[in-house]
Formats: structure tokens, C-alpha cells, sequence
């Protein structure tokens, strides 16, 4: 098990940086310049000379390859530059906006995870009673309304009953926890139904499936009760697939709240990620490319490592 | 109950009662139903039998004849949406298991029945452990702490037979065989001291010798123990070593029902007649043609008030027209035939017209295929706790086939005979030896000769279930190789020639307009022949052909595999793992055993004279369908398993399980040596 953990995480290291060839590359593909943006984007006349010693100043004027090394050795001791429009470290970019993105990322697992077993569990268990079509109702219902459309209903609903509306400026958990919850419990709620949805559909089919195995059969052939046969028997069973689901929305969350972050007027990951590509911001845009993968591939090793815990078959055999 | 009594305690408190004269299971006139897409589909109807107290009871019966729904209907185990049972009484035990509550019958299923499935594969769950599972009926109809359980799980094993019980408790089910998951079953079903347990195909899924074990385990035991069994089967061999009584269903009916003596010797219904007569046997003479049953079963979403055997039945008469009920008959057993007097005086007699059938005898000294030294490694990577490593799956194996020639190639699960059959095929590339097909070498031929070799050397597979193309008509699958290889020209010609092949195999033309879900399992078989013959093949791969069907559509498959050998003159390799139809259609055989050939002999040779121990403990697991045979003979059971590829024996690859064994055999590998003229055997003990 300790080798298998090793290798995989030795593993990243190949997947990683193939990530940042790629997106090192293919930013220098796009066209777009931040120093004409910088300095010409609000229409301004600036001189040739000036361009060119800015971009001398951002280093751009190197070689690619060059430029690329540079980057990769910062990476290898943590520093991963600053940012060429704020001019301040990469790190402390992403940092602040991380914290609000990943807490409404994991409140809204929380919701999401918590609703969807009891309604998947139950819409399998009673299939095709009112309870199923009701799961199913509600559940394609998330997976066909827009996160961002769904939180503008939020939004205008609390405006419309209580003349609401949530604040918008972040307040971090541990200063307010009232303020912060406040803020964020509405974008948890309008991504985490689409989440509940997908998680929840999951379950009911693989509970569905995990029903008419033969091991099914036969606990109840032993007599089992029937509640034990669901929770022990049948559920572990079939939450195993829900695991990778989950797992993969979690990341999706991370990087992909673009257009809610706007709906809330939200300071995230996303509305960093519009920024910077709309400035092309290559270090910071690259910063967090990287940031994003490597969030991916652990969160997979956590989904690998997680299975192996919950099935002995993985365990032993791999 | 006191949670202190052992199990020898429990079985005393059981012998105190007196003796009821009442049966233990009575089912009396049982009908289960399903509900379908396609309407109400009468999977029982009017079923009664009973089982007294440590009675060995089998039900036989092809696939859809209703048995396992029956065992199902007693266990009130059916699907709850769709099954229902809508007349009929069970009682068990003097209670009525159809008016008990669910908590009731919850309190039944486990501790007074138990019930054992066919797949030990897939019947545990595969996230708990042997240990937890077994505990569970322990802990919940007897009360037991988990130190109570633990220790009669571990006598539980014991019991079973199953090695080392207290590591195995914390073990999973995959890291155990198949016949030790039977036995973890059995294991389980035995857990509470039940009084009947009812079996559905317990052994089916196993090979030959395993079953041979379980089978004798389960027998032991209920005689020991004095448990009523249920065995659930379509194999009549294991009926007639095993059963006291005899049920025999046909289309959700008993056909016949009786002592199993009088069923097997004396039958007086003529499914029971045609189902004796179209096993091939391996305690009789090798007869010519089988016997076969004629047609399909009906389709039970119709309902019918004629007798459900009258359209395959060669002795219909007026009077069939009308469901009969159940005759006693002069043996003591009940028929449901209206000619069954006819049947007792001797007046109505399945007709053979034997003679035919037999091979080709080898009239040129060409082999058609000719394999040599064939050896096959595949490389295993390292999982979490073992490094990587070779599996040897084929190892020096050479033979010959000549032109309209059947060689059968036996052997049980894991032996290699599909991985041989696969290499000639190409469609595995050999690790080191020969293969020569017309002449040619197939590791050096170009790829022109490769592909007239593909189109000669052609494989009917196990499963026609699984290997025909869902969304393809009969017509399409069969007519693409005739287009991929030009076979013939143009749309009309293609269609002509798919209608010809279609009658060959005993298809009507229209079929190809069909698609493969609405065939039958038999019909799907010979579209697969008829795909394979399209090729105009020399040499055809025949990989457990038949395995998969009825016996009743078996015999029907084998005979036109025969009838085509002998028109176009085919040769076969008949790779399989049971005796008696290798035994029926081979000129000569090969038997396998871990990956090396054992013994290749005549027919006759194999199974009148055989000389490897190997052979003869597989000769002797297989049951014969004829009681008394079966009760005098003792099987001579081969203990333990299959070894592990990944620490193969030493010398003898049989060593770890004959019973010949010796220190030489684990030291010396034996090589294939001519013992007698034509007659081939590994070992050093002949």
C-alpha cells in the first residue's frame, strides 16, 4: 500500500510537468501582449523604446526557452514570480482569492454529499414510487439549469422577499463567521444543486445496479434484515462509484465558478482566472494552471487512495 | 435459546422431537408469475412435490423451466415489484410460508432454510469479509457475541474443509478460489443448523473435480447432520449420484416426479425419455448420432390448456390437445402424460437411428494443423505487495489434426485449452514452438498466407449470447465475410449464399432479417457456425461450443457440427471441459492439465484405458445420469486445487494432486513419451 502511494505520488511529478509545457507554450502561441495592454490598453501613445524596455524589465525579451527555464527553476524552490500587471508574488494572488473559492467549493460538497445519499438511496430503494420521480424531477432539474441562472433566481427571490441582499465584500470564517456564512451559504447552495444532482443520480443508479447483484440475494437468503442488507451490503457497495464523482466535481469547483462568481459579485479563483487571461498575465495565469492541475491530480490520488480503503479487492490485488 | 449451546446441542434438541409424519416441505399446487414488458409470463404453474426430513431432493430441468423460480417462491425471494404469488400453499415445518409477515419469513430465511447459489463468484459480497459474512446469520437469528461467532465460524470452516480458518475469517472473498467460495456458501447455509437447504446449481460454475468435492461435502453433511437438501440442477449425472427423489419440470410444469431409480431407469414421460437419451454418455457404448429433442421450449407469456410438451413431442396424439394432469404410474412416480400406460407396456419408444456420426478416419497422413513445442508466457506486472512476474499458460504443447479429423482438447478451468486455441488462431502471438497450418509456418509466413489463413482456420465461440454484434441482422453478420473476402459478388449473391448457409446449420432463409436478441441460445449457436462456415473453412476452433446450451439443444448443435464435418469435410478442435461430449464427438483427445499436455490417446484409449493418474481422477469426478451406477461406485476424490500460476510446482505439474505421487515426481518434469503405439502420456509412474 506505502509503495502503491509512493509510486502514484512519483508519479505527478511526469503529469505536472507536462502541464507546464503545455500552457508555457501555448500561452506564448496566443496572440496578445501584456505590455501593449499595460501601457496602450487605455488608449495612450506610448513610444516603441518604452515598450521594448518594459519588456526587457519583464524579462520577455529572452529566449523562450530561457524563459521557460527560469520558471521552472522557480518552481522547484517555491517561487513562482510575481505578477506582471500587480507586480505582486503569484502566491499572494492566488492565496486570497483560494481561501473564498475553496470554502464555498467545500460547503458546497458538504450540502451536496449530505442530500444526495439519503435522495439517491431512497429514489432507488422505491423506484418509480412517488419518491423516485420526485429524486428524478428535482435531479434533472440540477443537471439542466445553469448554476449561474439558478443563483440569479437566489439572489432576486431574497430581494424580492426580504429586500436583501447578501454582502459582498469577504470576510474570512475565522474574523466573522456570521458575515462570512452570510456571504457564501447562497453560491454554495446555487453550484451545490447542480452537485447534488449529478452525486445523487449516481447513487440511485448504482444502488440500483448493486441491488440485483447475487450477493444481494444471498444476504437476504441469510435472513439479514433488511435495513442491515441496504446499509451494509448494499450502500457500501454502491457509493464507491459516487467517491470518483464527487471527487471530480470538488476539483471542477476549484477552478470553474466563473460566471457565478460574478452572479455573487464574488472575488474567487474565477474572476482571477478572467483577469489575468483578459491581461494575459502569463505568470500568474500559468501560476494558476499549475495550481488547478496539481489540485486535480491530487484530488484523484485522495479518489484512488479512498477506493482502495473502501475495497479490499483494489487493496490486495492493485 | 441459549446462546452457549454448540452445535451438537442443537442437533440434540432437533432429534428429541418426535418425528412428525407430516413432510418437512410440502408445496402444494404453487404458481409464481412475473410481470413483464411483454405481459404475464407464468413461470410455475401448479407445482407440488414434497421433501421429508433429511431427504436429498433434486429438481432437473432446462433453463427457463421454472426450477430456480420455485426455490426462489419457498424462500419468498422473488423480485418484489414484479413476482408474485398469486395460488398455492407452502408449508414448512407445519407453518404456511405464505402467510408470514416479512419479519416472519425473515426469521425463517437463514436459520431454518438456507439456500446456496449457483455463482460463488459473484454471491459474496466482495467489500466484507468471509468472516463478517459467515457471523452475520450467527449474530442475528441466534444472538451470538462476536467471540461466539467467531468460534463457530471457525468450526464452520473446519467443517467444510477449508484450511488455516482463523486467517481466512479476515480474508476477502477474491482471495479465495471458486470451489473454496462454494464452500464459504455451504459454510454459511450450514452457519445455523438449518433444516432444509435448498441448492441452485451449486455446482455448475465449478470444474469437474471441485465439483466432485463439493458435491460430496454437501451429501456428508446433510446425511451427518440430517438436513433436508434441495438440489436445483440441470446435470443429470449429479441427480443420479445424488437425489433419493427426482422432480423433473418442463415449462414451468413437473413433467415427472419420483424415486430417482424409477425416473432414471423407468421414465414414463417422454421429456424425461428424451432428456436421458440426449446426454452423451460416458458409461455407455459410444453410440452414433444423438438423440435429440426436437424445437424449442414454448414461450411461457402464453398461456396454453394443451399439454406444454405436445409440440416437441414425437408421440402426440389427439388427446395431448389437452393439459394432463399428474398419473401415478406403474413405477411409483407421477406423469404428467396422457400415453404414460403406453410408455409402462413398452408400446411407445424413443427411436434411434444410431450408425451415423462417426469420424472420419484420418485417410491421408497430412496434418491439416500441425502445432509443435507451443508455448505461451504472459507477463504479470507487480501489484501492491507482489513483484511481477511470467504465468506460463501453454507449455510444450505439440499435436497434429488431420483432415476431417475432431481432436477434443479437455481439461478443467486455467488448463490452457483456450489460450492454445487462441495461439492457432493468431490471435495471441506464441512466446516460442510452431504452428504449421496447409504447410505452412505460420511465425514466418507474409501476410498474404497469414490472411488466407485466417479466412481457412475459422472458431465458433462459448457464448452466443456475447459474441454476436447486437446491432447487426443475422443476414449482416453472416454475409461480412463473404464481402470483406469476396467471397461472392453483389448484394443478390451475398443474400443467396447467407440463405444457403442458413439452412445449412437448420435455419430458415428468413432468419436473416433478425437480430440476435430475438434468437434463442440454440439458434444463436448456429448462426455462429453458419458465419463460421461462410469462410469455406478447412479447420474450424470449436471453443466450449455446446457448453453454454440445454442439453436438449446441445445434442441438436452436436449433431450438426458432426453432419457438416462429414459434408465438407472440416477438421475440428473440439476444445471443452466436459467428458462425456468430448467424448462423443473426438477421434482422439488431448487432455491438459496447468498449462502441459497429460495424455493424447484414441477416444476408445482415453476412456476405456487411460494411463495418466490425471486422467483418470477427471474420468472419475464426472457423474454418470444412472443411479445405480453412482451408488456402487466410491469416487475417488483428488484433494486440494489448481496451484498458483505465480508459484507454479516443481517437476510434475500434477504433483501437488495425485494420488501416485512420489519425491522423483517433484523433481523430474515427465515428458510426453509414446507409452503404447499412439498413445501419449507425461509421466513417470506408466
Amino acid at each position: 500500500m506505502l509503495r502503491y502511494t509512493v509510486n502514484r505520488v512519483l508519479l505527478m511529478i511526469p503529469t505536472l510537468l507536462g502541464v507546464a509545457v503545455l500552457v508555457f507554450f501555448l500561452l506564448r502561441v496566443v496572440p496578445g501582449d501584456i505590455v501593449e495592454i499595460k501601457l496602450r490598453g487605455d488608449g495612450g501613445s506610448v513610444t516603441q523604446e518604452t515598450i521594448d524596455m518594459e519588456r526587457k524589465r519583464l524579462g520577455l525579451d529572452r529566449p523562450l526557452l530561457t524563459q521557460f527555464g527560469g520558471w521552472m527553476v522557480g518552481m522547484a524552490t517555491l517561487d513562482f514570480g510575481n505578477s506582471m500587471w500587480t507586480e505582486r508574488p503569484v502566491v499572494t494572488e492566488i492565496a486570497g482569492r483560494l481561501e473564498l473559492s475553496l470554502q464555498v467549493a467545500i460547503m458546497a460538497t458538504v450540502v451536496a454529499v449530505l442530500l444526495a445519499i439519503p435522495m439517491g438511496t431512497m429514489a432507488a430503494l422505491f423506484r418509480d414510487s412517488w419518491i423516485d420521480y420526485t429524486v428524478r424531477i428535482l435531479t434533472i432539474g440540477g443537471l439542466s439549469i445553469p448554476s449561474f441562472w439558478f443563483g440569479m433566481l437566489i439572489m432576486l427571490t431574497l430581494l424580492a422577499l426580504f429586500n436583501w441582499l447578501p454582502p459582498i465584500t469577504f470576510t474570512p470564517i475565522y474574523v466573522d463567521p456570521i458575515a462570512n456564512l452570510t456571504q457564501l451559504i447562497w453560491p454554495a447552495l446555487a453550484v451545490g444543486y447542480r452537485y447534488c444532482a449529478v452525486v445523487a443520480r449516481m447513487i440511485r443508479s448504482s444502488l440500483l445496479e448493486v441491488m440485483n447483484e447475487d450477493y444481494i440475494r444471498t444476504a437476504r437468503a441469510k435472513g439479514v434484515y433488511e435495513r442491515l442488507v441496504i446499509a451494509r451490503h448494499a450502500l457500501r457497495n454502491a457509493l464507491l462509484p459516487a467517491i470518483t464523482v464527487i471527487g471530480l466535481e470538488f476539483t471542477f469547483l476549484i477552478g470553474g465558478l466563473v460566471v457565478t462568481e460574478q452572479v455573487f459579485n464574488l472575488n474567487g479563483i474565477g474572476q482571477l482566472f478572467v483577469q489575468s487571461v483578459s491581461r494575459n498575465d502569463f505568470t500568474l495565469i500559468q501560476g494558476m494552471v499549475m495550481l488547478i492541475a496539481a489540485f486535480y491530480v491530487f484530488v484523484n490520488l485522495a479518489i484512488d487512495l479512498l477506493y482502495a480503503v473502501f475495497d479490499p479487492r483494489i487493496r490486495y490485488n492493485a | 435459546m441459549s446462546v452457549a449451546e454448540t452445535s451438537d446441542d442443537l442437533r440434540a434438541r432437533q432429534d428429541t422431537r418426535p418425528q412428525a409424519a407430516a413432510p418437512l416441505l410440502d408445496v402444494d399446487d404453487l404458481h409464481t408469475q412475473f410481470s413483464t414488458a411483454r405481459g404475464i409470463v407464468r413461470a410455475v404453474e401448479g407445482v407440488s412435490f414434497t421433501v421429508d426430513r433429511g431427504e436429498v431432493v433434486a429438481i432437473v430441468g432446462e433453463s427457463g423451466s421454472g426450477k430456480s423460480v420455485t426455490a426462489l417462491s419457498i424462500m419468498r425471494l422473488l423480485p418484489r415489484l414484479t413476482g408474485k404469488i398469486p395460488k398455492g400453499r407452502i408449508m414448512f415445518d407445519g407453518r404456511s410460508l405464505l402467510d408470514l409477515d416479512d419479519e416472519q419469513m425473515r426469521q425463517i430465511r437463514g436459520r431454518d432454510i438456507s439456500m446456496i447459489f449457483q455463482e460463488p463468484m459473484t454471491s459474496l459480497n466482495p467489500i466484507l469479509t468471509i468472516g463478517l459474512q459467515i457471523k452475520e446469520p450467527l449474530q442475528i437469528h441466534l444472538g451470538m457475541t462476536d467471540s461466539e461467532a467467531q468460534a463457530r465460524s471457525i468450526e464452520l470452516l473446519q467443517l467444510v474443509g477449508i484450511t488455516d480458518p482463523e486467517r481466512r475469517l479476515d480474508q476477502y472473498p477474491h482471495q479465495f478460489s471458486g470451489g473454496m467460495r462454494q464452500r464459504v456458501m455451504i459454510a454459511i447455509g450450514l452457519a445455523c443448523n438449518p433444516k432444509l437447504i435448498i441448492a441452485d446449481e451449486p455446482t455448475t460454475a465449478l470444474d469437474v473435480t471441485i465439483q466432485a468435492q463439493i458435491l460430496e461435502l454437501m451429501k456428508d453433511l446433510s446425511r451427518r447432520l440430517d438436513i433436508a437438501l434441495v438440489i436445483i440442477t440441470h446435470n443429470l449425472g449429479v441427480v443420479a449420484r445424488y437425489a433419493d427423489r427426482v422432480i423433473v419440470m418442463y415449462a414451468a410444469r413437473v413433467a415427472e416426479q419420483g424415486p430417482a431409480d424409477a425416473v432414471f431407469h423407468r421414465p414414463r414421460h417422454p421429456y424425461s425419455m428424451g432428456l436421458l437419451r440426449s446426454v452423451p454418455r460416458l458409461d455407455r457404448p459410444r453410440g452414433g448420432k444423438l438423440e435429440t429433442i426436437e424445437g424449442l421450449p414454448p414461450n411461457l407469456a402464453d398461456a396454453s390448456t394443451a399439454c406444454r410438451f405436445a409440440p416437441r413431442c414425437p408421440f402426440r396424439v389427439a388427446v395431448c390437445d389437452r393439459e394432463p394432469p399428474l398419473f401415478r404410474t406403474d413405477t411409483g412416480s407421477l406423469s404428467r402424460c396422457h400415453r404414460h400406460e403406453e410408455i409402462a407396456a413398452g408400446k411407445i419408444t424413443w427411436s434411434s437411428d444410431g450408425g451415423a456420426g462417426l469420424n472420419f478416419a484420418a485417410n491421408t497422413t497430412v496434418p491439416v494443423l500441425s502445432v509443435r513445442h507451443l508455448t505461451k508466457s504472459f507477463a504479470t506486472s507487480g501489484g501492491l505487495r507482489r513483484a511481477g512476474g511470467t504465468v506460463r499458460a501453454v507449455q510444450d504443447v505439440s499435436f497434429d489434426i488431420y483432415p476431417g479429423e475432431t481432436l477434443g482438447l479437455v481439461g478443467e478451468s486455467g488448463c490452457g485449452k483456450t489460450t492454445v486455441g487462441r495461439l492457432i488462431l493468431r490471435l495471441e502471438e506464441p512466446t516460442a514452438g510452431e504452428i504449421h497450418f496447409e504447410g505452412v509456418n505460420l511465425s514466418t509466413a507474409s501476410p498474404a498466407e497469414l490472411k488466407a489463413m485466417r479466412r481457412k482456420v475459422q472458431v465458433i465461440f462459448q457464448d452466443p449470447y456475447s459474441s454476436l454484434n447486437p446491432r447487426m441482422t443475422v443476414g449482416q453478420i453472416i454475409g461480412e465475410p463473404l464481402h470483406v473476402y469476396k467471397i461472392v459478388d453483389g448484394r443478390d449473391q451475398v443474400e443467396t449464399r447467407v440463405a444457403e448457409l442458413l439452412e445449412n446449420v437448420g435455419l430458415r432463409p428468413e432468419m436473416a432479417e433478425r437480430y440476435p436478441h430475438q434468437l434463442s441460445g440454440g439458434q444463436r449457436q448456429r448462426v455462429g457456425i453458419a458465419r463460421a462456415l461462410a469462410m469455406e473453412p478447412s479447420f474450424i476452433v470449436c471453443d466450449e461450443a455446446v457448453s453454454a446450451l440445454d442439453v436438449s439443444i446441445q445434442g441438436q448443435i452436436i449433431n450438426l457440427l458432426e453432419e457438416l464435418q462429414r459434408k465438407f469435410g472440416l477438421a475440428f478442435l473440439f476444445i471443452a471441459h466436459d467428458l462425456a461430449v468430448v467424448r462423443h464427438i473426438s477421434a482422439r483427445v488431448v487432455v491438459m492439465y496447468f498449462g502441459r499436455i497429460m495424455e493424447v490417446a484414441d477416444r476408445d484409449v482415453i476412456y476405456g484405458g487411460s494411463l495418466h493418474p490425471y486422467t483418470k481422477v477427471l474420468l472419475d469426478a464426472a457423474p454418470v445420469p444412472d443411479p445405480t451406477i453412482e451408488r456402487q461406485r466410491e469416487p475417488r476424490l483428488i484433494k486440494g486445487e489448481l496451484p498458483s500460476h505465480l508459484a507454479p510446482p516443481t517437476g510434475c505439474v500434477f504433483s501437488t494432486r495425485c494420488p501416485q505421487v512420489s519425491q522423483e515426481c517433484r523433481e523430474i518434469v515427465p515428458p510426453l513419451e509414446e507409452k503404447r503405439p499412439g498413445h501419449f502420456a507425461a509421466c513417470i509412474k506408466v
